[in-house]
């Protein structure tokens, strides 16, 4: 459904742009419907920048994303809008996405005034009740209430359910769920996975592995903007190949488990190295290493 | 039985709003030994970032209203905070939440030591060669000193500030937050230097304030749950995540997903609701309404009584 | 259960939801806005001494009968009964043209002072939120603007036509008094467009104007208002140095032109105060309470500055 090839992003910096930063290098992967993809990386790595070129919020320097095989770079304009019928976004910062000063359900308000203008109050309502519903939150509870008044997990969720309104199929999940506090991420993440099982596509941007762990089918492990490692998440995290991948395994803080001394393994000097297919559905940056 | 380093009893510290008093830390008593690491752990809203910061230094909206806190059995005058400033990089320190951001960006690190240290009436000479010996230990070169903090990394800055903090050798440290905002290698490597500042006697005890369980996990000795102001539960660290008694700590623990876990195999819950206000709190036990194990005695407020050695808990049915 | 102990001002009438489009102000914020507004001395104080100008400039040619450029009365008179501020050398009345004056100051005020805040604001917003070449061409604008001795431009301005009015004085002072609001709006609106509320407005389909009059805009309603209350200011001091110099309107009357004919009719070395203190005061005391209001109101919206 969402492919990627060959996609980078390189920034120009300085003064009058003499230098360049490459942000993402030649990434390529893709999302199928009811599919969850996890794009893992430290600060650095390029996944938000993926995100935002998907979201079409970040132009894309070389490379193609495709949804349905239409490359998303050409569309404008009444294109564009429709494009955001089809994907849309959820990101890190729950009292940032809201202006302040507004209501909250203003969100709702929006996407009522860009996409569904001659819909009747009443059966406006009645959309936004079920969309709720589908994010388990109670109308009651979240309507007519400033963002202040509301909590981080809350907010996560009403701005999903402002995708759902829009009958999406795939959603941009950037950290969504990073400032939340631990008994409220769970709940999310479950509600991630019950949207994938009504077939929406998930690229679920995050620097938690076990995040990605618990929730994703397929996983990109993302360093300096260019992929080390991917595949199906079992195969990933169950046989690391990369000397980075087994590192950031090594260096998550597990509940029952305490850290264990990691030998230094010498990481490639290249970035950027291509992907070799290791085993059914696992690639490796620069092959298998002993 | 290893000393007691500090001891805290029965301490209020509320904010002043518009709208009241928010009862942010309410009737805290714990006590931390000598060399014990105890990480604080709790959601937003639990009081634990108001502990640390009241530990040292009230800020202008924090009010102290009962309680006393006791290190190496002197009182700290917590309430003022001219008298707190003879304490503060000498017995106890801070290394604040946003570290990286903590250090002046128009002065060299070297000169923002010796002003440092000159205020606390030491001399830059003659600690300048413990001072190289620790950046050595957290593998800074010594001539950071003579840089500007734009010039660091986020990781060596990060760093650098726990150097600083400790340089005095305090009786306790504070790490609020520290591991946050940083990426998981860096994470590990920070919790360990802390870890190594204890086992090398630069501090005596340290408290580790954060919201992630199995960060503090791997680091301290003991864990100290607190929720909506009052400490729920306080255990060896084993004994509290293997055998939590307090339904908070159990749902919490519960909820947290590990690598290996995964959504198909085993779904995880949250805690559903939201904690109480702290405006006007509820009366009795103030996780009650989220309690899967509430019954009415629930509406008295249960003590923090210890049930086993070294083992204290807020809840009526656990004791 | 929600944190439910704030006071909840709006009716949240069961599943019922806002689908206005509207902007609705925060209404604790704008109550908690006013309450300090109240509250602090120095708007209150600075707001009643421009109204009562105001006040003055509206009623008070109403209580004179003639013009103030008449010679209505005998010439240098002390102020007396008949003459409230007493007459100028020709015999015209002080407190007629006192009032006229203050009309013109006002005029000048809020026309300078709007168009300056409109070409600021616009130029600000457009430059902040497209950036790239756009925001370096407007940049430069607003920097050769703004090195442009204003002063020395109006004045070569002025002496080359004959007949001057309030209203082109006012567009003139207008035209230049705007540079520093485009880059204070500019600046503002860089932060602002970063943040994660503009994102999902894009992601609604929404267009760059209305983002930026929809979503930036309000979030910075109460710089904006300031920022007109410090050009109001600015252009009637500006105005009252043009018209000092003699530059000003050739026809009416403005507090500026009062102190030009009082200076070039000696009424200094005569002794005749009645003529010049009162527009100079005037005029110092009306953009002092300007420039006061605006520290006032600075405690007001921003919290980290107020009295707790």
């Amino acid at each position: 459904m969402l492919t990627l090839h060959g996609v980078s992003k390189v920034y120009k910096t300085g003064v009058f742009g003499g230098r360049e930063l490459t942000a993402v290098r030649d990434v390529s992967f893709g999302v199928q419907p009811g599919e969850v993809v996890s794009l893992i990386g430290e600060s650095g790595s390029g996944k938000t920048t993926i995100g935002r070129m998907v979201l079409r919020l970040t132009s894309v320097s070389a490379g193609t994303i495709t949804l349905d095989g239409v490359d998303v770079a050409t569309v404008k304009g009444g294109g564009l809008k429709d494009y955001y019928r089809k994907v849309q976004g959820v990101f890190q910062d729950p009292f940032s996405s809201y202006n302040p000063i507004f209501k909250a359900d203003r969100v709702f308000a929006m996407i009522k005034d860009g996409y569904f203008p001659g819909v009747g109050a009443g059966e406006w309502r009645h959309k936004i009740g079920a969309s709720l519903e589908a994010v388990r939150l109670d109308p009651d509870q979240v309507l007519g209430k400033y963002p202040h008044q509301l909590s981080g997990g809350q907010l996560q969720r009403m701005l999903i359910a402002r995708a759902l309104l829009l009958d999406i199929r795939l959603l941009v999940a950037d950290e969504i769920i990073s400032m939340l506090d631990a008994s409220t991420r769970i709940d999310v993440l479950n509600l991630l996975a019950d949207l994938k099982a009504r077939g929406l596509g998930i690229l679920f941007v995050t620097h938690d592995l076990s995040l990605g762990n618990y929730v994703s089918d397929k996983t990109v492990i993302l360093r300096r903007g260019a992929v080390v490692e991917m595949g199906a998440t079992g195969r990933v995290f169950g046989n690391p190949l990369h000397p980075y991948t087994r590192k950031l395994l090594a260096s998550v803080p597990q509940l029952h488990r305490k850290w264990e001394p990691l030998e230094a393994e010498a990481e490639p000097a290249a970035d950027g190295q291509a992907l070799v297919q290791a085993e059914d559905d696992h690639f490796v940056a620069g092959g298998v290493r002993g | 039985m290893s000393t007691v380093s500090l001891r805290v009893e029965h301490l209020k510290v509320w904010y002043r709003t518009l709208r009241g008093d928010v009862q942010a830390l309410d009737d805290v008593t714990f006590a931390v030994a000598d060399g014990e690491i105890m990480g604080l752990a709790g959601e937003s809203g639990s009081g634990k970032t108001t502990l640390g910061k009241s530990l040292i230094r009230l800020d202008g909206r924090m009010r102290h209203v009962d309680g006393t806190v006791e290190l190496d059995g002197k009182e700290l005058p917590i309430w003022d905070n001219g008298k707190m400033n003879g304490f503060r990089f000498k017995e106890v320190s801070i290394i604040p939440q946003y570290a990286m951001s903590a250090m002046n960006p128009t002065r060299k690190i070297g000169l923002l030591v010796e002003d440092l240290l000159e205020s606390r009436g030491v001399g830059f000479a003659g600690l300048k060669a413990e001072l190289d010996r620790r950046l050595e230990l957290v593998e800074l070169a010594p001539d950071v000193l003579d840089r500007y903090p734009i010039e660091l990394s986020g990781g060596m800055k990060q760093r650098m500030v726990m150097v600083l903090s400790t340089l005095l050798n305090p009786s306790l440290l504070i790490a609020d937050e520290v591991t946050s905002a940083l990426d998981v290698s860096t994470q590990k490597a920070v919790a360990e230097t802390l870890v190594g500042f204890r086992d090398r006697g630069f501090v005596k005890s340290m408290i580790v304030i954060t919201h992630d369980v199995s960060l503090v996990y791997q680091i301290a000795d003991t864990i100290m749950v607190m929720y909506a102001g009052k400490l729920a539960e306080k255990a060896p660290t084993d004994v509290l995540v293997g055998a939590p008694r307090h339904p908070y700590t159990q749902a919490l623990i519960s909820s947290l997903p590990e690598v290996g876990v995964r959504y198909d195999d085993k779904r995880l819950t949250g805690i559903p609701g939201t904690p109480p206000s702290l405006l006007r709190p509820p009366v009795g036990c103030r996780f009650r309404d989220r309690c899967p194990l509430a019954f009415d005695k629930c509406l008295e407020e249960p003590p923090f009584v210890e049930i086993e050695p070294d083992h204290f808990v807020a809840c009526w049915k656990a004791s | 259960m929600t944190v439910s102990d704030q006071e909840d001002l709006v009716a949240s009438a069961p599943a019922a939801p806002a689908v206005t489009a509207a902007p609705v102000t925060s209404m604790r914020a704008s109550r908690e806005a006013l309450y300090f507004a109240r509250r602090n001395r120095k708007l209150v104080g600075a707001l009643a001494v421009v109204l009562l100008f105001l006040v003055v400039a509206a009623v008070g040619p109403l209580l004179t009968d003639h013009g103030p450029n008449e010679y209505v009365g005998p010439p240098a008179q002390r102020p007396s009964a008949q003459f409230w501020f007493g007459t100028t050398m020709f015999g015209q009345d002080v407190f007629a043209q006192f009032t006229h004056g203050l009309r013109a100051t006002f005029l000048v005020g809020l026309l300078g002072g709007g168009l300056a805040a409109i070409i600021g604001m616009l130029i600000g917003f457009t430059a902040g939120y497209r950036g790239g070449t756009v925001d370096e061409l407007l940049n430069m604008l607003t920097n050769v603007v703004l090195v442009i001795p204003t002063l020395a431009v109006l004045l070569i301005i002025a002496t080359y036509l004959r007949v001057r009015g309030v209203i082109p004085e006012a567009i003139f002072i207008g035209l230049f008094s705007w540079p520093w609001v485009a880059r204070a709006i500019r600046a503002q609106t860089f932060s602002l467009r970063t943040r994660e509320f503009v994102d999902l407005a894009k992601l609604s389909g929404a267009s760059g104007r209305r983002i930026i009059f929809k979503e930036i805009a309000p979030n910075m309603s109460s710089y904006l208002f300031m920022t007109f209350i410090l050009l109001f200011g600015s252009s009637v001091l500006i105005a009252a140095t043009l018209d000092f110099i003699g530059l000003g309107p050739t026809e009416g009357i403005s507090l500026g032109l009062m102190m030009n004919n009082a200076v070039l009719w000696s009424a200094l070395p005569l002794g005749m105060w009645w003529w010049f203190v009162p527009p100079g005061l005037g005029i110092t005391i009306i953009v002092g309470a300007l420039y006061i209001m605006n520290v006032g109101l600075d405690e007001v919206f921003n919290p980290k500055l107020r009295e707790m």
